[in-house]
């Protein structure tokens, strides 16, 4: 099988460990995986904004960089919806029927990390090991668009050595939602902070999820209030091993805080 | 009274005002949350609601299609009955015609049942300017008439009040209030019983709004919990029924879907208490003059709108309200509009335009998390309109000469996402600047004012994986 790591834009250009812990899981588990380098961006900030004309472009590169793998995975609630959800819709819109033939091909193949885990590999056990209290926030993509259900948590689950607790209000939306953050900012940070209300009251030291997205909004927060939770894509709780239990650097820096590289 | 809109700020600046009031998180979080949970256990009862919800939208949209033809078989079947149908193109034709009714009974008081179409064409402001007082005989639509504030949401016109606040609204407001009213919830709806009795038994004309109207049969059907509509319906001598083209059912037996869709929807019950249905007028027995007016008011113009016209699905339930997690936190008076919430920012734009700053600000009131298409008992997908609301404000600009700052920054990354050489670009510049970006403000105030900025990775992933792995694709 050829599985095709689609990165996504955002964790390749802020989040590039989410995306090694991906590479790191699935050649664990005995796989090859392949990293198209034409590949940029699924579209989903200018669809969600309202550039459908601007998202074209994207959405013909993503079919074309894609076209001829077996599986294409992304450590990404929200840009697998875009994919299986709205690519076909921009395809009409721009008028292109070999583009629509060509995306209606492809979206079946997308999955997002946890289904193709659990659905396509058949896996729960992964093999890692990960000694901390965590919990998991369902994403709304996660929730209301992939219907990703339990499978998160029976991975987690297998993992050894963490200890895993219910998030309160799981189902809730943190308040990221995109341009949201930036356009809302108020509100947006009212929904977050009660989102926090509950993280911080399952005592996690880390918070997951299966977006860097509502995760970099979430983790904002939390470094603001040296609330001393930190948040961490499943994808490198689930890549951790025995051998590397050191926890990752946070995120997020405070300004003045003291600066470490981290690579 | 039911108060102005005109003016209202865009919806982020009256929203910052709204999450700083603490006394309306705690009621807007308490409120939503127990009707929320209860909606979630009733629906749960029923295991063919998948199918009931997807009936509800066909019908609806179904009607939608040959709504001309229903509309007509309407007005002969009420008219067969012994009514008379008025049409109205928008609030004022709608308004007009409402007090010329009113004048001509030589009546100068009218009682009211609970109704959305009245409230969004500001028909109590209008009777008050003829010299004419309509009376709100709904409990929460009392309470907000008295205090003269505006309703904030569409089933609980208070539900920004508690307990407390509402006994100080009625002490201050209710003429005949005795001295010493508790808050507690028994004595307050006693206080408004006696308020209210003495209008209905002196009432001769009623204005209704209705749930629905069957074209087939020409009769009106209201849902309600109080019975006070009950009695705006049943005892005055005329009654004027202001009706949303959208409310038609095709058939008597239309009715069966909906009944089970709305009230555990909305009010979270099996069943409401009362549902009332008038065909016409019969000798003897209720109002004696029934007219309706049928108003449109920018609706036929959603109509033509193939993605935007499913909002006309809505039978104003408000379970998108009470799950939106963005109404729990702001409230309804935010959205500027008589239909707060989630179907307000998809229908308040679409009904009135988006030249005025709210309306142009409404399509983005939401994070797009789904929650109100998940509950919604007619599916209408909220998101799905929200997205295309704003590509049509997006596409109505690009004739500018002069783009705006967010056009010029989207075909900025559009250019740069491009292809791999560019992203890697613009990649590395971000790379090199990164201890810069961590201590950003602007453009991204908005964000750094409350929460860390991401700083970008000294080595983006697809550089990584060059440097580690070559190309390998």
């Amino acid at each position: 099988m050829r599985i095709g790591l689609f990165i996504t834009c955002f964790n390749d250009t802020l989040f590039p460990r989410t995306g090694k812990a991906v590479t790191a899981l699935l050649e664990r588990l005995g796989h090859t995986v392949v990293f198209p380098a034409e590949q940029t961006c699924c579209g989903q900030m200018h669809l969600n904004t309202g550039y459908q004309r601007e998202a074209i472009p994207l959405v013909r590169r993503f079919a074309r960089a894609f076209a001829d793998l077996d599986a294409i995975v992304t450590p990404s609630a929200s840009c697998a919806g875009t994919v299986r959800d709205h690519h076909a819709r921009v395809a009409e819109s721009a008028g292109d029927d070999r583009l629509a033939t060509e995306v209606a091909d492809i979206a079946p193949r997308v999955y997002e990390l946890t289904e193709f885990l659990v659905d396509v590999l058949g896996v729960t056990d992964v093999g890692a090991a990960f000694p901390h209290r965590v919990t998991y926030h369902p994403t709304c993509h996660s929730l209301r668009a992939l219907r990703l259900g339990d499978r998160p948590l029976r991975l987690l689950r297998e993992v050894r050595g963490i200890e895993l607790v219910d998030l309160p209000h799981a189902d809730e939306c943190c308040g990221f939602g995109g341009t949201f953050a930036m356009k809302n900012p108020d509100v947006s940070v009212a929904m977050g902070t009660d989102k926090l209300r509950h993280v911080l009251s399952t005592r996690a030291e880390v918070l997951c999820a299966a977006d860097n997205s509502c995760l970099m909004h979430l983790g904002g927060l939390l470094s603001r209030l040296r609330a001393g939770t930190r948040v961490m894509h499943l994808a490198e709780i689930l890549a951790a091993e025995e051998k590397a239990m050191s926890p990752a650097r946070p995120h997020h820096r405070a300004p003045g805080a003291r600066r470490t590289e981290h690579v | 009274m039911s108060g102005t809109y005109l003016g209202m700020p865009a919806f982020p600046r009256a929203a910052r005002a709204a999450v700083a009031d603490t006394q309306l998180r705690r009621n807007l979080e308490h409120a939503t949350g127990t009707i929320r949970g209860r909606r979630a256990e009733v629906v749960a009862e029923l295991d063919d609601w998948a199918e009931l919800r997807a009936a509800g939208a066909a019908i609806k949209d179904h009607t939608l299609r040959h709504l001309d033809r229903y509309l007509v078989q309407l007005e002969e079947a009420i008219t067969a009955a012994g009514g008379t149908v008025h049409w109205a193109r928008d609030a004022a034709e709608a308004n007009r015609i409402i007090t010329d009714l009113v004048r001509e009974t030589g009546e100068t008081e009218v009682v009211k049942v609970k109704s959305m179409a009245t409230q969004e064409i500001g028909l109590n402001d209008a009777l008050a300017e003829a010299g004419i007082m309509a009376w709100e005989t709904d409990l929460a639509e009392l309470i907000v008439q008295l205090d003269r504030d505006r309703p904030s949401h569409i089933l609980v016109p208070a539900i920004h009040r508690n307990r407390a606040e509402i006994r100080e609204i009625f002490r201050r407001a209710m003429a005949d209030v005795p001295a010493d009213l508790s808050d507690d919830a028994t004595a307050l709806a006693e206080a408004a019983r006696r308020h209210l009795r003495r209008k209905f038994l002196a009432a001769r004309v009623a204005v209704s709004g209705v749930n629905f109207a069957v074209a087939e049969t020409g009769t009106l059907v209201v849902l309600e919990s109080e019975g006070n509509g009950r009695m705006c319906l049943t005892m005055p001598d005329t009654l004027i029924s202001v009706v949303g083209i959208e409310k038609l059912v095709p058939t008597w037996a239309d009715l069966e879907v909906f009944l089970q869709l709305l009230p555990r929807s909305s009010t979270a019950e099996r069943m409401n208490p009362y549902t009332s249905t008038w065909t016409g007028v019969h000798p003897g027995d209720g109002p004696q003059a029934l007219h309706v007016v049928l108003v449109d008011n920018g609706r036929t113009g959603v109509l033509a709108d193939r993605v935007g016209r499913q909002a006309l699905r809505c039978i104003r339930c408000s379970a998108c309200l009470n799950v939106c997690p963005v109404y729990e936190r702001v409230g309804g008076h935010a959205y500027g509009s008589v239909y707060p919430g989630p179907i307000g920012a998809i229908l308040t734009p679409q009904l009135r335009g988006t030249a005025g700053p709210l309306e142009a600000s409404l399509p983005y009131a939401s994070t797009l998390c789904g929650a109100c298409y998940e509950v919604c008992p007619v599916a209408i997908d909220i998101p799905e309109v929200l997205v295309h609301l704003r590509a049509k404000a997006v596409d109505a600009k690009r004739r500018r000469v002069l783009p705006t700052a967010e056009r010029a920054a989207m075909a900025a990354a559009a250019w740069t996402l491009g292809g791999p050489r560019r992203l890697g670009m613009a990649q590395r510049a971000a790379a090199r600047a990164r201890r810069l970006v961590g201590r950003l403000r602007w453009p991204l105030t908005g964000w750094a004012e409350s929460r860390d900025v991401p700083t970008p990775a000294p080595e983006s992933f697809r550089a990584w994986w060059r440097r580690t792995r070559g190309r390998t694709e």
